[in-house]
């Protein structure tokens, strides 16, 4: 089927990315954890496809930036 | 009144061989008198094999234990001649409800599949399930057959041998030894015949206790498996209702880790949690307690050599979706007819390590099942306890989250893809009923496929012809004539057509499929019975 795009394809990415701040707006932090994780499964049920998602998985992982005072 | 599982149902009685001076030798000797134990020596004993069941015990499982038992084992059970008892007196159910916190967040109905004999599942109480198994057992046995049920035996040494076993039984009257050719040991999950014979038995162990509670109770609850997730009377836990024959219903309450397991146990901390739970009003009695650490484990091997494990003296798994005692029964389902091959000479010894390639591949499939749904109702981290709700919060609003909502998966019968007696497959025919697969039920006429299949090898028709009969090699392949006609609802066609015209169809003595072709070749279907009988080197090429 389709594959994982690396590319940019958000549409207006300072708006989304406003959105998606706008949305954690004044939330406590548990508040905004349970709120990423209802996005990342309404999104993942979007992408649909267990092979695309599991790319996405990786790609994420593969970004994971390694400095241990972050870590 | 006394409960059936304080009742002695086979109490000891001096059997003649502890007065024989040579230790006597049996064909099988099974170890354990349990719902496994006594499935697999029903078979045999159907089968005309001589069988000894020893069980240290006499009586019926304590309490109930398992309450949900699914359509395939109930297939079996029919097999054996003793499924209707079971679906007669079971509860049968297909809606359930999911609660988190103090909301409903989704109810569900299974809604099974239309023209099945066997509902999907029915909940009845271990105890009556045994019970029927042993009156199985007790009406064979006045027929005749050579069963023999041996109570208050407990085997205290194992003694393996390359052509045999030694067993040593401890009774009342003092010790005494038996000798057999095969030992199949459902010893249950403690098994000490393991311990015995020095075997593993890994895998993990889930750090949480359940508080499991059969109440009897004339309740207004309707007959529905209720799941919550966090409910303010159990705050942070999880909780089951479900119910069973007789006004009795089980609950499952989880107490976390670090409890005091005697303390618990007792009626006076057990009802308050469960007034909690029912309400202050609730006028309930007390059946059974108990409290359970749940594991996920199995053998490396289910076959040391002439001693062959099944049940959860093989592997044991978490209750969430009811797989102990369904896939045990599964276990005894794929043995017996290949031990009885060997038995009688028509099959290489070998053919029983098809046995432990099968049923290990059906372990895995049931351990990896019920660690999801532990993982799910027990989060191991933050980060997955944050996932589960909010699985938990999107399936009140969208139906999208509630198949990710893991309660317990219900037990489904394993397919044995790449088993080593699968045969030929052909593409566009359905994919349930490829080889390796357990038969599907159909209404044909006015009866049901299942009831015409197994107990031996088979050559299913559907609008293909064949012969009447075949022998290969001692092997008798008999041919069980079908038309799309035979069934006006079209699930036979849908079922085992596809794409396809016809359809033939090699059935192994379980009801699993073997192989399957759509128009009848004598040669391939010689090399398919030499297949799935582990007689590879007969095997016939086949014309291209
Ligand atoms: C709370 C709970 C809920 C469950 N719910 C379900 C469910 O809904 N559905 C389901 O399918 N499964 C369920 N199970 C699992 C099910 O109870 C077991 O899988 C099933 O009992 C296994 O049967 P068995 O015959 O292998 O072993 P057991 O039932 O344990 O029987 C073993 C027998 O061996 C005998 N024995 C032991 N040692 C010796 C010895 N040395 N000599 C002679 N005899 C011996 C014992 O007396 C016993 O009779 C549940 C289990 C629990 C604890």
């Amino acid at each position: 089927m389709s594959e994982l795009t690396l590319k940019a394809n958000i549409d207006r990415p300072d708006d989304f990315y406003a959105d998606l701040l706008a949305a954690h707006e004044g939330l406590p932090k548990a508040q905004s954890d349970a709120l990423n994780a209802r996005l990342i499964l309404v999104l993942a049920n979007q992408v649909g496809d267990r092979e695309v998602l599991k790319d996405a998985l990786a790609a994420a992982k593969q970004a994971m930036h390694r400095d241990p005072a972050r870590s | 009144m006394t409960k059936i599982f304080e009742t002695p149902l086979y109490p000891y009685e001096r059997s003649a061989d502890q007065d024989a001076a040579e230790p006597v030798r049996h064909p099988v000797v099974v170890i354990g008198a349990g719902p496994i134990g006594l499935a697999a020596a029903i078979d045999l004993a159907r089968h005309d094999v001589p069988v000894v069941i020893l069980d240290e015990n006499d009586k019926v499982s304590w309490g109930s234990r398992a309450i949900c038992f699914a359509k395939r084992p109930l297939e079996i059970l029919d097999r054996l001649g003793c499924g209707q008892e079971m679906v007669d007196k079971g509860v049968q159910w297909n809606l359930g409800k999911v609660f988190f916190g103090d909301r409903k967040v989704y109810d569900f109905n299974l809604l099974p599949e239309e023209g099945h004999h066997r509902p999907a599942f029915i909940n009845l109480q271990q105890y009556y399930f045994e019970e029927y198994l042993v009156n199985r057992a007790r009406a064979l046995e006045a027929e005749g057959k050579p069963i023999d049920l041996r109570g208050g035996s407990k085997v205290t040494a194992v003694e393996a041998k390359d052509d045999g076993v030694l067993l040593t039984v401890e009774t009342p009257d003092g010790p005494y030894r038996i000798a057999a050719d095969w030992v199949i040991a459902c010893d249950g999950a403690g098994s000490p015949v393991r311990s015995m014979m020095g075997l593993d038995f890994v895998g993990r162990v889930f750090e949480d206790n359940f508080l499991i509670a059969d109440v009897v109770m004339e309740a207004g609850f309707p007959t529905e498996r209720w799941f919550w997730f966090d409910p303010p009377f159990n705050k942070g836990q999880s909780a089951l209702l479900h119910k069973q024959p007789d006004n009795v219903w089980r609950i499952d309450l989880q107490l976390g880790w670090d409890i005091d397991k005697e303390k618990e146990k007792k009626p006076e901390n057990v009802i308050p949690r469960l007034k909690a739970m029912l309400g202050e009003d609730a006028k309930f009695e007390l059946e059974w307690v108990s409290i359970y650490t749940f594991q996920c484990r199995r053998m490396e091997k289910f076959r040391h050599g002439r001693v062959i494990f099944a049940g959860d003296a093989a592997h044991q798994v978490s209750p969430f979706g009811a797989r102990g005692a369904n896939s045990g029964l599964q276990d005894t389902d794929n043995l017996i007819w290949k031990l009885k091959l060997v038995m009688e000479g028509k099959a290489p010894e070998t053919l029983l390590d098809s046995y432990d390639a099968e049923r290990v591949h059906a372990a895995d499939e049931n351990i990896l099942n019920s660690s999801r749904s532990t993982d799910f109702i027990t989060p191991k981290s933050d980060q997955s306890r944050i996932f589960r709700d909010a699985v938990l919060d999107l399936a009140e609003h969208f139906e999208f989250a509630r198949p990710i909502v893991n309660s317990g998966r219900l037990s489904v019968p394993a397919t044995y893809d790449g088993s080593p007696l699968n045969g030929p497959d052909v593409a566009g025919m359905p994919d349930r009923t490829r080889p390796g697969a357990p038969a599907v039920d159909a209404p044909i006429g006015n009866g049901w496929l299942l009831s015409r299949l197994g107990d031996r090898f088979q050559l299913m028709t559907i609008d293909a012809d064949a012969p009447d009969r075949i022998d290969v090699e001692g092997i008798e392949v008999e041919r069980l004539e079908l038309s799309t006609n035979d069934d006006p609802s079209g699930a036979l066609a849908e079922r085992y057509l596809g794409d396809a015209q016809a359809g033939i169809y090699l059935m192994r003595p379980d009801q699993h499929v073997a192989a399957r072709w759509t128009k009848f070749n004598e040669a391939e279907l010689r090399s398919a019975v030499n297949t799935a009988t582990g007689a590879l080197s007969n095997r016939v090429e086949t014309p291209d």
